[in-house]
């Protein structure tokens, strides 16, 4: 019989060790499939390094797709940290970038940029804590599910761009075309290396996020709730206020994303501007461990496997299936190795002991004293 | 024979053998099982006899629910050998031991408790059709003869916490078993229904059974034990016959080195009124009463305990001063000014300095997750002006602390799930006494500490009383409470069943005020 028992915590170097062979069997589990599907796996990789590594522009793109992955991820960690398990990143990243857009279309189109973007933000901000608020507000006061609840918040806010884009908003100059006008160019985020500044607004969110977490009353309140209401109460902290504010601050940054992305990338809304980063999110902020210096690590490892995913759909027309798989195995040996560095399987030999000490009787007790079948039952 | 105890278990196992009888219903050889890195039990020997109540006797962490899980089938042992009659048996689960007649009595009750007592001893058949007046005639025959009353068509849920001991144990007895495993039984129960429950054991005893009787208090395996074995750290330290040691000995066994096991009771200095409570009514989310119309006073310099069977009652009044609890009703005075209704916030921002050490440590007084050092800060974290932590002030709060209590731990940066019970509760009392309460209130203080450190924990509380702190300590250990307390307020049901003097009464008063009402309203079930 096979146990699963609790591990000694192991060593950092020793743990991120587990972690880097984790993701190189990953690869390898990977490659069998590829070669079972006609493509060589060395010769793929190589492609998918080159791509993310081997150029500027690979590079670029990367750092384009890390920004909204860093971004949310910090804004769903103080979620988390306080065991609220907001999955509703994406529909706040939405409806911040509704609320972006609205602005612009309420302003006169010539306002100045740097202006309209403070605005924007601003406004961004406000609609992803609006978004987050609801289910924020229905957790605090009736104990509600959050998880389901900001999940379906996700489809009503991209159901109702979609209601945007076909008829409320709907641009009369696209010649009947459903869209929404695109934002004004002079909002568009400036760029700085080659990268829109929404990398700049993403590092400096990483200090926010670790000195509020880390140093300030307001993350250790947040900190204690997480771990025990009970123990928060009897602080005397008024749980209820910590729990929506950090609900609503957690929305804003998701919300914020949204603005980015509008601002920095897409430039015009549409039901798509989410793309799944809201999600994506959530595994980067989980491996970090919430915290936020580790964030900026694991979103971009996570870009440059979509960036090198991407250029192999085109130089080695490599369907997009396949190269989802291969993200796909990658990420599961990935997570994986989180449940390898906390707990071990144990082999139950019980027969060989019974055995050995039967046939050696009560007086060879001693020999049978190497078996161990140590770890608590967890 | 008192003698040096340390590093002397080789010897002791041949001293055991010649203690043995030469009748062993069980033995237990060189039992050796591990956690992790955590060593529970080393090399142990144990052995009942037939027809003898065997203490096992030893601290928290001692090894001795280790060493009778192992016994009951519960573990495996990494090493060792288990011999019944001569022959080795191995026991792969609960159901294989009470086959070969070892069954053991939890001290939370394995009955069902929508199902009359007769069912619940015949749960294990596996039979379709049962006459049940039949059985239950049979069971009180059975029950009989262990001199155990019982009625046996009673729903366990309508008897009372040693009603369902007493058919826990006939039970185990009725499904066979002739070796009796009693974890701590005598934890929930009150001083008289202690003495029924020695008379039935005895019983048992002169029948032939052999019974296991696990405890930490020493008057109670002097009272009714023949024979104790004493486990330290994991290990063996020896057996003895109850005739042939002495409780001193025996503690020094255990603890490993002699040490004076007497409580100081200053006097009070100069009595002042610190807390008033009238007519004090808590109601649980149900509409419940927990608590029924409470009403006492506490000076200050003075010790108030709380005594009474678990669930009387002590959680709502502790939370209810401190400000935790919802449905309160009546009036609570500190110093004069009301404090009813009042949050824990409100309460440190009028300015009144009260600490409460619940009796759920890692649940409510303390971050599990966090380290010392955040922990510190926990209640006055707020007072620091700014949005800012003031972390460097909770840093050299916590290495005080640490210094003070004599917290072992490697750093202030700990996590304090990490930290041994002992360490975890100085932790709590160290924080809450830093913050110079003028009212402390304890719950369970001492729960799980072994004896060295309740008696570091009885010091820290006499300091405060001593600095003219009022102390509502609510306790388990009637002897505790009468020589530490000034008086003892007897809670029963949620009902004060009566206020005494400490230094007057002795345990058979406050036994008879902690169970009174309760068996009475028993009483007239069992017979209606």
């Amino acid at each position: 019989m096979i146990r699963i028992a609790k591990k000694d915590d192991l060593s950092g170097l020793k743990a991120n060790l587990l972690r880097v062979s984790a993701v190189l069997l990953g690869m390898i589990a990977a490659g069998i499939l590829m070669l079972f599907i006609g493509f060589d796996p060395v010769v793929t990789y190589r492609e998918m390094f080159k791509g993310t590594f081997g150029s500027s522009y690979g590079l670029i793109n990367s750092v384009n797709i890390a920004i909204p992955y860093l971004i949310i991820a910090l804004g769903i960690s103080i979620a988390f940290s306080m065991k609220f398990w907001n999955i509703g990143a994406e529909g706040q990243l939405v409806m911040g970038a509704v609320f972006a857009t609205y602005v612009t279309r309420i302003l006169p189109p010539e306002t100045n940029g740097i202006l309209l973007m403070v605005l924007m933000a601003l406004a961004g901000m406000a609609g992803g804590a609006f978004w987050a608020l609801i289910p924020g507000l229905f957790k605090a006061f009736s104990n509600t599910n959050e998880t389901l609840f900001t999940l379906m918040m996700n489809y009503v806010a991209i159901k109702f761009t979609l209601y945007l884009r076909s008829i409320l908003w709907k641009d009369p100059a696209a010649k009947g075309f459903p869209k929404i006008a695109s934002i004004p160019v002079q909002s568009r985020l400036p760029k700085v290396f080659g990268i829109h500044i929404g990398w700049i607004i993403a590092l400096i969110l990483v200090v926010i996020v670790f000195v509020l977490m880390k140093y300030t009353k307001k993350g250790y309140e947040t900190r204690v709730v997480g771990a025990s209401e009970n123990t928060a109460h009897y602080a005397g902290m008024n749980v209820k206020k910590v729990l929506i504010s950090g609900i609503m601050l957690s929305g804003a940054i998701c919300g914020l994303a949204g603005m980015v992305k509008l601002n920095g990338m897409s430039y015009t809304l549409s039901e798509a501007i989410g793309g799944g980063d809201g999600f994506t999110a959530i595994i980067v902020a989980w491996l970090a461990q919430l915290s936020a210096p580790v964030m900026v690590l694991v979103s971009f490892l996570f870009a440059a496997l979509k960036q090198g995913a991407q250029t192999i759909e085109l130089t080695m027309k490599i369907p997009s299936s396949v190269t989802d798989i291969i993200q796909g195995m990658i990420l599961f040996f990935a997570l994986g190795s989180e449940f390898f560095i906390r707990y071990r399987f144990v082999l139950d030999s019980r027969k060989s002991h019974i055995s050995s000490s039967e046939n050696k009787g009560s007086s060879a007790i001693e020999s049978s004293g190497k078996i161990n079948e140590g770890g608590d039952h967890q | 024979m008192i003698k040096s105890v340390q590093g002397c278990s080789e010897t002791e196992n041949q001293i055991k053998l010649d203690l043995d009888d030469k009748f062993p219903a069980i033995e237990m050889h060189d039992i050796s099982k591990s956690f992790g890195a955590v060593h529970a039990n080393r090399n142990i020997n144990f052995s009942v006899s037939k027809g003898e109540i065997h203490a096992l006797l030893g601290e928290n962490g001692s090894g001795k629910s280790t060493l009778m899980n192992i016994l009951s089938g519960i573990y495996f042992p990494d090493s060792g050998v288990i011999m019944q009659d001569g022959i080795p048996v191995y026991f792969r689960s609960p159901k294989e031991s009470i086959k070969h007649g070892i069954g053991m009595v939890h001290q939370h009750f394995m009955l069902v408790e929508e199902l009359t007592a007769v069912e619940n001893c015949i749960l294990n058949r596996k039979s379709v059709l049962v006459d049940l007046k039949k059985e239950a005639e049979q069971l009180s025959k059975f029950a009989h003869r262990y001199n155990i009353a019982i009625d046996p068509l009673t729903k366990v849920r309508k008897m009372s916490v040693s009603e369902k001991q007493t058919v826990e144990i006939l039970k185990v007895l009725y499904m066979g078993a002739s070796i009796l495993v009693l974890d701590e039984p005598t934890a929930v129960l009150t001083p008289q229904e202690i003495d029924r429950l020695f008379v039935i054991l005895r019983k048992m005893r002169d029948n032939g059974c052999s019974i296991v009787f696990i405890s930490h208090k020493m008057n109670e395996v002097m009272d009714l034990c023949d024979r104790v074995t004493v486990l330290r750290k994991g290990q063996t330290i020896g057996t003895r016959r109850i005739s042939e040691t002495t409780q001193h000995e025996l503690i020094e066994m255990m603890v490993g080195k002699s040490i004076e096991l007497s409580i100081d009771r200053p006097k009070i200095i100069n009595k002042e009124n610190c807390l008033k409570v009238r007519n004090l009514t808590v109601r649980d989310a149900f509409g419940f009463p927990r608590l029924n119309d409470i009403t006492f006073s506490l000076d200050h310099g003075e010790i108030l305990g709380v005594a009474g069977l678990a669930g009387s009652g002590q959680k709502e009044l502790c939370e209810a001063i401190a400000g935790l609890q919802k449905n309160v009703i009546g009036t609570i005075d500190f110093q004069g000014t009301s404090i009813m209704g009042k949050t824990p916030r409100e309460i440190i921002k009028m300015g009144i300095s009260m600490s409460f050490i619940p009796e759920d440590r890692l649940g409510m007084g303390l971050v599990s997750t966090m380290d010392i050092a955040d922990n510190i800060m926990l209640k006055d974290y707020a007072f620091h002006s700014g949005p800012f932590l003031d972390r460097k002030s909770a840093r050299m709060k916590a290495k005080e602390i640490i210094e003070r209590l004599d917290i072992s731990t490697p750093g202030i940066h700990h996590v304090v799930r990490k930290l041994s019970g002992g360490n975890i509760q100085k932790v709590i009392l160290g924080r809450e006494i830093n913050l110079n309460p003028k009212l402390l209130i304890t719950a369970y203080a001492v729960r799980g500490l072994d004896i060295n450190s309740s008696y570091t924990i009885y010091d820290l509380i006499n300091e405060q009383k001593m600095k003219g702190v009022a102390v509502l300590f609510i306790g388990e250990d009637l002897d505790v409470l009468l020589e530490l307390c000034d008086r003892i307020m007897v809670l029963n049901s949620g009902k004060v069943t009566g206020i005494v003097e400490a230094r007057s009464s002795g345990k058979e008063e406050i036994g008879m005020l902690m169970s009174s009402g309760s068996s009475f309203e028993l009483d007239n079930e069992v017979t209606a």
